[in-house]
């Protein structure tokens, strides 16, 4: 079975990819805050496909160099939707019983401005 | 599930974390033949021979192992639910291969859901390490995804950077409106 991707679009992407390079030149790296989605069955029952798509906008719209990482069933299935934020340097904290709207309040206060979001936490891991 | 394509990421998941960097999905539609066939086929490690027989049991399964869960049973009780048929086929240290037929017009036939989303998310956080191959029919038309064909115009530049993860999406649009010739 062979792809072939449509003339037209390989020129976009080309075009993209010069894009990206440059941006990416000017990025620091290394030190990234990184998020971890759940995406067991339980997860994904409970809407985690949904979280993902808000995490994946908000980085977007906000340009922020945030890594996203998913991980299987850790066992808290009755708290799923549930992610982890990892800020570089600082305590692992794992957030549950999600919904989108919590997502964009988590980065916006968490992520952006360092203040974890008590209300929504429902575990501290050491760093 | 609610959606047909959420039962896929979650067999995706299974890939993912059985270590595979290959997934192919190919999804036939074929309205007239009343026939919605998944084939999802990866190169992760692989179930036991002695597991394979109890895999969809939801009570046998859950139990025993941490990396295959309720995920199966539910996509074959979703299949079994309206006159379709699951298998399974697994060699250790090869691969795993699921297939699934559904009842395309079955009153309790799922639809399939926002692939497009599903597919660009796992690949905007997977993507540098598992290449997806994904193959969608719908009656005579049909088209061909393969991110190890973008990864060779980004020369070096990850697949999973935002404005690559927007030109898949488009791509995939133009791919669907394609086969769907304007019905949906």
């Amino acid at each position: 079975m062979e792809v072939k991707i449509k003339l037209k679009s390989l020129k976009e992407l080309k075009e993209l990819r010069n894009k990206v390079q440059k941006e990416m030149e000017m990025r620091d790296q290394g030190t990234n805050p990184e998020i971890i989605v759940g995406m067991g069955t339980c997860g994904i029952a409970a809407g985690a496909r949904d979280i993902l798509k808000t995490i994946l906008e908000e980085v977007d719209r906000r340009n922020i160099d945030l890594r996203v990482t998913q991980t299987g069933c850790i066992g808290m299935c009755e708290k799923e939707p549930l992610i982890d934020v990892k800020m570089p340097g600082k305590k692992r904290i794992t957030y549950g019983n999600l919904s989108t709207d919590d997502i964009k309040k988590i980065i916006a206060e968490h992520v952006i401005n360092g203040n974890i979001v008590k209300d929504l936490v429902i575990a501290k891991h050491e760093a | 599930m609610r959606e047909l394509i959420l039962h896929i990421l979650d067999i995706i998941e299974n890939s993912r974390e059985a270590g595979a960097d290959l997934i192919k999905l190919k999804i036939f539609e074929q309205p007239e033949q009343d026939s919605l066939k998944i084939f999802l086929e990866d190169n992760g490690s692989g179930i036991d021979k002695d597991k394979i027989e109890d895999i969809t049991d939801p009570f046998v399964t859950s139990r025993t192992t941490r990396e295959v869960g309720l995920g199966l049973s539910l996509f074959k009780e979703a299949a079994e639910r309206c006159g379709g048929n699951f298998n399974i086929i697994s060699k250790k240290g090869k691969g795993t291969e699921v297939m699934v037929e559904f009842s395309y017009n079955h009153i309790d036939r799922a639809p399939l859901g926002d692939i497009i989303t599903t597919l660009t998310s796992f690949i905007a956080v997977n993507g540098d390490s598992i290449d997806l191959m994904y193959r969608h029919k719908f009656k005579n038309r049909e088209f061909c995804f393969d991110s190890r064909e973008v990864k060779k115009e980004l020369d070096g530049i990850s697949i999973q950077s935002g404005k690559i993860i927007g030109w898949i999406k488009n791509y995939l649009k133009d791919c669907f409106a394609e086969i769907y010739g304007g019905e949906d």
